[in-house]
């Protein structure tokens, strides 16, 4: 009698502890193995190799989290080194930096001064507005562009066109994200510039109207270098991340939203109009704020057609300008023959500031595409 | 309930925007005809075969041999080192690292793809080139082209492998294979394809790269050494983008000339990236994986 009983605590004490470590993960172990709840459990196939083999190849293991570690450090690094390499100039043009617009490097003849515990070449000076000024400029002319065509191919590419055609323009916008960015370069200053300013530019600049933002385009036009035919070209390179994107992104809608709304007799425009872009539009957001991202790190294709005038404002859309990363290019050469190492620092400072605009944009889209849908966005250039 | 002329307007509606669609896919071939046009009726007057294989300089701008091979130097090495760095923590990610963990690794990788090629270059200038006297060289270069497609090759072998099923795996530890087999005749193996587009894209945008190069790489007229370091290295986008303006004669079809190289590499890595898949979904069990 009592031997029964102490059988019946035993039992019962193994089976319905709740509070066991084990159980639970027993079960759940169970679970993913079945793949009904490896679905639930958001698709992670590791589970199953843990528990075969605990202990199994771990050298390899170590070698490949070694490996993905990397990626962080590297990213930890860059921002640390710039930060480090830029302290001379944040010393010593201290929040000038972003209130002033000269970009001199100063005599290199003469002594070099000190200011601030920093030697300077006399008459150094930097101020990166203008260089702002014309990035965000040519990536916002690149956006307003380039969002509007890829949503337009997009919806096109999933909805209409049959599948032959349509892996013809996935190849189109492979083969545009592939083009290097100095081949863009090229083509833009040699043959879309001179273009433009022969035939486009004079007409649109002689009839614009004279009224406030719309004279931007009033004015001499220039000989094809500067900000329109640089954000023309941004645009061109941004139109496969946004694209891809936004193709993808179509193509998650789910189809009873979209029959259902057919069904209530919605044309095409209306579907996408109200069920489609609706259903994705943080996404499209996401998308495009990634490709402002890469409008706004693009160094040679606008080193080459922006005209490089650095210090001063653009007048009009068709101006001479510089960006940040194209400064960055195409002064590095002469900033090394400063004996004082300041200009590089400066350079370092704006490449800081150019790489704080950059990430941001980039967690920002990446955080809003994340919302939408599970697959995230392109790593790299859309391909 | 509906009159004829709202009716109407929703139809013309409907077609405009067909029709604003229809022309923004022009919008996107039409400048890419353009550009390949404008490229390559730049260099095709002057095309002579013998560009390909005399060294560049001297009185008539040369040929552009030694950059052709500079730059496949430097991919080849992308390959081996990014390949590497990205395939093993593609791999980690995807399939070993515990849950949590995954993320913080995933989203670095995801940033450092957005830090500005520019930067990547200065940095590799004044650190590798200066701070390390390592000199204008190949493993400056290497290092700095690979930091900038890692996160690509991860993010495609991650998504490769993420796409094998899980069957796949299942069948693997069925028949009692251990870690590393599971891994490698179970999961690498359907992911192949897709690890191998990965790459080879990866490769073609590594190619095109000139900021990062301009002050790692340097710029030399002669074959690459086999120095990894002080030793400088030629590549085809260095000429694009310095002889484009230059006075001497034949220097502005010479970077013409290698600007339609570049598109022809380019272009044939993208279609050689279409035929592993075209030929993996051939002859692959499932076609779960490969784009759509």
């Amino acid at each position: 009698m009592q031997a029964t009983w102490v059988f019946d605590g035993r039992s019962s004490t193994t089976v319905s502890a709740p509070g066991d470590v084990l159980a639970p993960s027993r079960i759940d172990e169970r679970d993913s193995g079945n793949g009904v709840g490896q679905f639930a459990r958001n698709d992670r196939p590791m589970s199953i190799l843990k528990k075969v083999f605990p202990k199994g190849d771990t050298l390899l293991v170590w070698f490949c989290k070694f490996l993905s570690y990397l990626p962080l450090l590297a990213l930890l690094g860059i921002v640390g080194e710039l930060f480090f390499q830029a302290l001379p100039s944040i010393k010593v043009s201290g929040f000038g930096f972003f209130t002033t617009s000269d970009w001199k490097p100063g005599s290199s003849y003469a002594n070099p001064i000190s200011t601030s515990g920093v030697m300077h070449p006399p008459g150094a000076h930097f101020g990166i507005v203008p260089l702002i000024v014309g990035t965000i400029s040519t990536s916002l002319i690149a956006i307003v562009i380039a969002v509007p065509v890829s949503i337009g191919a997009a919806i096109i590419i999933v909805e209409k066109l049959p599948a032959k055609l349509s892996g013809f323009l996935g190849l189109s916008l492979e083969v545009l994200a592939g083009v290097p960015s100095v081949v863009f370069g090229l083509w833009g200053v040699l043959v879309l510039g001179p273009f433009l300013s022969h035939h486009i530019t004079p007409f649109i600049s002689k009839h614009a109207p004279n009224v406030p933002v719309l004279n931007i385009f009033k004015g001499p036009t220039g000989a094809g270098e500067g900000l329109l035919t640089s954000g023309l070209v941004l645009s061109l390179m941004i139109i496969p991340i946004i694209a891809s994107t936004c193709r993808e992104l179509f193509r998650q809608v789910p189809v009873t939203a979209r029959e259902g709304a057919r069904a209530l007799g919605m044309t095409d425009y209306e579907v996408v109009r109200k069920v489609d872009i609706p259903w994705v539009s943080s996404g499209i957001i996401g998308a495009s704020v990634l490709g402002l991202g890469r409008a706004l790190g693009e160094t040679m294709a606008v080193a080459m057609i922006s005209g490089s005038v650095t210090g001063t404002f653009p007048a009009n859309i068709y101006s001479t300008m510089s960006t940040i990363a194209a400064t960055i290019v195409s002064q590095l050469d002469s900033a090394l023959t400063d004996s004082t190492n300041f200009f590089v620092s400066s350079l370092a400072e704006a490449g800081l500031v150019l790489l704080a605009m950059s990430l941001m944009a980039n967690l920002f889209a990446r955080f809003l595409v994340k919302r939408v849908s599970g697959t995230a966005l392109p790593v790299g250039r859309g391909v | 309930m509906f009159s004829k002329s709202h009716l109407l307007r929703r139809k013309i509606l409907d077609k405009a925007m067909w029709a604003l669609a229809t022309f923004s896919l022009v919008c996107i071939v039409a400048p890419l005809a353009w550009l390949v046009w404008g490229v390559v009726g730049r260099a095709l007057p002057h095309w002579n075969w013998s560009l390909l294989t005399t060294k560049p300089g001297g009185a008539n701008g040369g040929g552009l041999s030694t950059l052709i091979v500079g730059t496949l130097v430097i991919t080849a090495g992308v390959a081996v080192v990014a390949g590497i760095i990205g395939i093993g923590s593609g791999l980690y990610l995807s399939e070993l690292c515990p849950e949590g963990k995954g993320k913080i690794l995933r989203t670095a990788s995801e940033v450092l793809s957005g830090v500005p090629a520019i930067v990547l270059g200065f940095l590799g200038y004044t650190v590798l080139v200066v701070e390390f006297k390592w000199g204008f060289s190949l493993g400056a270069a290497l290092v700095v082209l690979s930091i900038m497609v890692v996160p690509y090759i991860a993010k495609a072998t991650e998504v490769a492998i993420l796409q094998v099923p899980t069957a796949f795996r299942e069948a693997a530890e069925g028949l009692g294979m251990t870690r590393w087999q599971t891994l490698r005749r179970a999961v690498l193996k359907p992911a192949a394809p897709g690890i191998v587009t990965g790459l080879i894209i990866a490769l073609a945008i590594a190619m095109g790269e000139t900021a990062p190069l301009l002050y790692t790489a340097g710029a030399s007229n002669n074959f690459p050494t086999s120095h990894i370091t002080h030793s400088p290295v030629g590549f085809l986008t260095y000429a694009v983008w310095t002889d484009y303006n230059q006075p001497l004669a034949g220097s502005a079809e010479l970077s013409a000339t290698a600007a339609v190289l570049l598109l022809v590499i380019v272009l044939m890595l993208i279609l050689l990236s279409r035929l592993v898949i075209r030929v993996s979904k051939k002859y692959s069990i499932n076609n779960s994986h490969g784009g759509r």
